[in-house]
């Protein structure tokens, strides 16, 4: 286990070095840094000035390795568009995209696994039937055009729900949540059902090819032979088996839940690090750029390493430091 | 009265072409702590037989006809909650592979427990006693430190052995052991079948017993029955069948011509194969491949009827006469 443990750690900070290249590289290539900082009609020498200052005329390695040492620190310079330092800029976003996806992923999942159980249960029902057409739909329409709907049936017809913002706020410390007020869970509604559309028709649709082929495998047929009842067979035996590839796709899609979560932060205008990566692309605000993609890589790296220490604890078969098979032959 | 009755069970698949009828009229009965052997070709219907006695056909497999009785009382025709309550507590069952037997999450001993626990009421440490005791009895070493392990941590015999005792955990009296040893290495088919012998006579379980193996069944079984093509060709006590059988397939089974010396072990290749299920001739399905075959084998369709110490169902004991 510890082996295995250091050799995944060791595996993400490679991964995270070879994104910090990418990410700094965005800085030499995205345009000339220094015409960022100098004003337009600044002399020659004064730019050198500055490239000196900021030691942009240093071997490349050695820059590389200032940027790494400085993003492990949470430094990632100054942003271009409002000169205030970056990681002030998205700690202020990161809670509200943290919200957002963490109720998406959640809804995601309380629906997803119980409907993917009822449809492989039930497979000939109605209700299962037309869940399966739904799904469909949700799988296949753009989640900016669901987004957009939603909008129009809840918040210009209906008028139940806010359109765009993260209602009222409160400050706990170190966090802006929108947990604790009604209009901030008011304004959840809408974007996380939106967000989660996709990842709930996957992880149901998921569980339900899965729960239809582990309750085809012969243990389960034994389980029916040993008298066992149908709630234990299908609730225990099975489910649990099913288990194992949702963890893997909820692990991959939890980072797409990141990445969409810059379409559904657009459609709602929501405050969050996707609405703040999308104003830092139109301005080439390089810095944010930069440090959005090494904290989403980093939430990525984060999330497979859990998904892999999960496995270990779901499937016994995975967990290397046990003594194994110690059976002699019958 | 017999432990189990079958009656003219029927065991049908509805399909676009039709109904077909894998297992056709089939009768026999198993009494208290016997041991009934089941041979015949692959196909012939024997797992069908066992499935639906243990009500464990799968859809769109049914039962079309006939009547099984366990002491007397009918469970063909049980709610399926009765029907569960009847498996693992009254009927066991071992299925051919072990190593997909077991599920793989859970360790052997909550496997076992669940098992005993739904059908004898009692508190879970109890339950663990018995555990202990149930891998102990079918030869697990070390039981109370093995049964916190889970499956991949035994070897194919050892997981066999676990699958006997989650079988027999609920004191079932019949069990039913579909090939239980033909998944397994040949160096330890001896022992697993030895075992099933001894813990089916300690407790006076019946059991019937699925195999390819003509020496299993001489050595393990007090009766045979002899199946194909969905049909019972004869059933009888396991010695007189093997020496002097009275069906042709039979014969041809332990080699045409019974003899003194070694019985061939494994069953030997007749001429021809069985039909498929859409193709079975009118009247004896064998008559196709049987050398003793008389004219009114090709329209007349044999009963089952008393032959010998046993059964047959052949027109050569119908008083048919050439
Ligand atoms: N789902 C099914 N649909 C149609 N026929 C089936 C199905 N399952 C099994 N059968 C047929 O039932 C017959 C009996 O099978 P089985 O009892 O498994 O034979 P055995 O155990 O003697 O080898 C076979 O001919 C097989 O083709
Ligand atoms: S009935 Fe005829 S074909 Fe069938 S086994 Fe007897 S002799 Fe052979
Ligand atoms: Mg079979």
């Amino acid at each position: 286990m510890l082996v295995f443990l250091v050799r995944r750690l060791l595996q993400a900070v490679m991964v995270m070095l070879a994104v910090a290249f990418i990410a700094f590289l965005m800085f030499r290539y995205l345009g000339d840094p220094v015409n960022n900082i100098v004003s337009q009609d600044a002399t020659q020498e004064q730019r050198e000035e500055v490239r000196k200052r900021l030691r942009l005329d240093d071997p490349l390695i050695l820059q590389y390795g200032r940027f790494v040492v400085n993003a492990a620190q949470g430094d990632f310079g100054v942003s271009y568009r409002n000169s205030r330092p970056v990681s002030a800029l998205l700690a202020e976003r990161f809670p509200a995209t943290a919200e957002l996806v963490l109720v998406a992923a959640i809804l995601s999942l309380a629906l997803g696994i119980p409907l993917g159980i009822y449809t492989a249960l039930k497979p000939r029902g109605v209700l299962s039937q037309g869940l399966q057409i739904l799904s469909l739909v949700g799988i296949s329409l753009p989640t900016f055009v669901t987004g957009i709907l939603l909008i129009l049936v809840f918040s210009v017809w209906l008028g139940w729900l806010p359109s765009f913002g993260r209602g009222d706020v409160i400050d706990i410390g170190w966090w802006w949540t929108g947990f604790l007020t009604a209009t901030g869970l008011k304004a959840l509604i809408l974007p996380s059902f939106m967000l989660c559309l996709f990842q709930l028709t996957l992880i149901m649709r998921l569980v339900r090819a899965e729960m239809l082929e582990v309750l085809r495998a012969d243990y389960i047929k034994f389980a029916r032979a040993r008298g066992l009842r149908n709630r234990t067979i299908h609730f225990r035996h099975a489910l649990k088996n099913t288990l194992i590839p949702v963890v893997t796709i909820f692990g991959l899609q939890l980072g797409g839940l990141i990445a969409f979560a810059i379409i559904t932060e657009t459609v709602f205008q929501w405050p969050g690090m996707g609405a703040l990566f999308i104003q830092a692309v139109n301005f080439t605000d390089v810095p944010v750029m930069a440090a959005y993609l090494v904290m989403v890589s980093l939430l990525f790296v984060i999330i497979n390493t859990s998904v892999d220490l999960l496995y270990n604890v779901i499937d016994p078969r995975l967990r290397t430091d046990q003594t194994r098979a110690t059976g002699r032959g019958a | 009265m017999a432990l189990l009755e079958v009656e003219n069970l029927k065991v049908e698949f509805p399909t676009r072409k039709g109904v077909l009828t894998a297992v056709d009229n089939v009768s026999f009965s198993v009494e208290q702590g016997e041991i009934l052997g089941v041979v015949g070709e692959s196909g012939a219907g024997k797992s069908m037989t066992g499935a639906a006695v243990i009500g464990l056909l799968e859809p769109p497999g049914r039962i079309g006809g006939g009547q099984i009785r366990l002491d007397g009382k009918r469970i063909d025709n049980l709610s399926p909650d009765e029907m569960r309550k009847v498996r693992g507590r009254h009927i066991g069952a071992i299925f051919q592979d072990p190593l997909t037997s077991l599920n793989p999450l859970f360790t052997v001993g909550k496997q076992l427990i669940e098992t005993i626990r739904t059908h004898l009421p009692m508190p879970a440490a109890e339950a663990r006693k018995r555990a202990i005791e149930w891998l102990a009895e079918v030869g697990i070493p070390a039981p109370d430190r093995r049964i916190d392990q889970y499956p991949h941590q035994f070897s194919g015999g050892m997981r066999q052995r676990v699958v006997i005792a989650l079988a027999l955990c609920a004191e079932p009296r019949l069990i039913i052991a579909d090939e239980p040893t033909t998944a397994l290495d040949v160096s330890v088919q001896a022992q697993i079948i030895a075992l099933l012998k001894r813990v089916c006579r300690e407790r006076n379980a019946a059991a019937i017993l699925v195999t390819h193996d003509m020496g299993v069944i001489a050595e393990t079984a007090d009766r045979v029955a002899v199946m194909y093509a969905g049909r019972l060709a004869e059933i009888g006590p396991v010695a007189r069948v093997l020496q002097k059988p009275s069906h042709p397939y039979t014969a041809g089974l332990m080699g045409s011509i019974p003899r003194i010396g070694p019985r061939p072990d494994r069953l030997v290749q007749i001429e021809g194969s069985m039909p498929r299920l859409t193709d079975i001739p009118k009247g004896c399905a064998f008559n196709p491949r049987c050398p003793k075959a008389i004219a009114e084998c090709h329209h007349l369709r044999p009963e089952l009827r008393p032959v010998a110490d046993g059964a047959a169902a052949c027109l050569l004991y119908e008083g048919v006469t050439q």
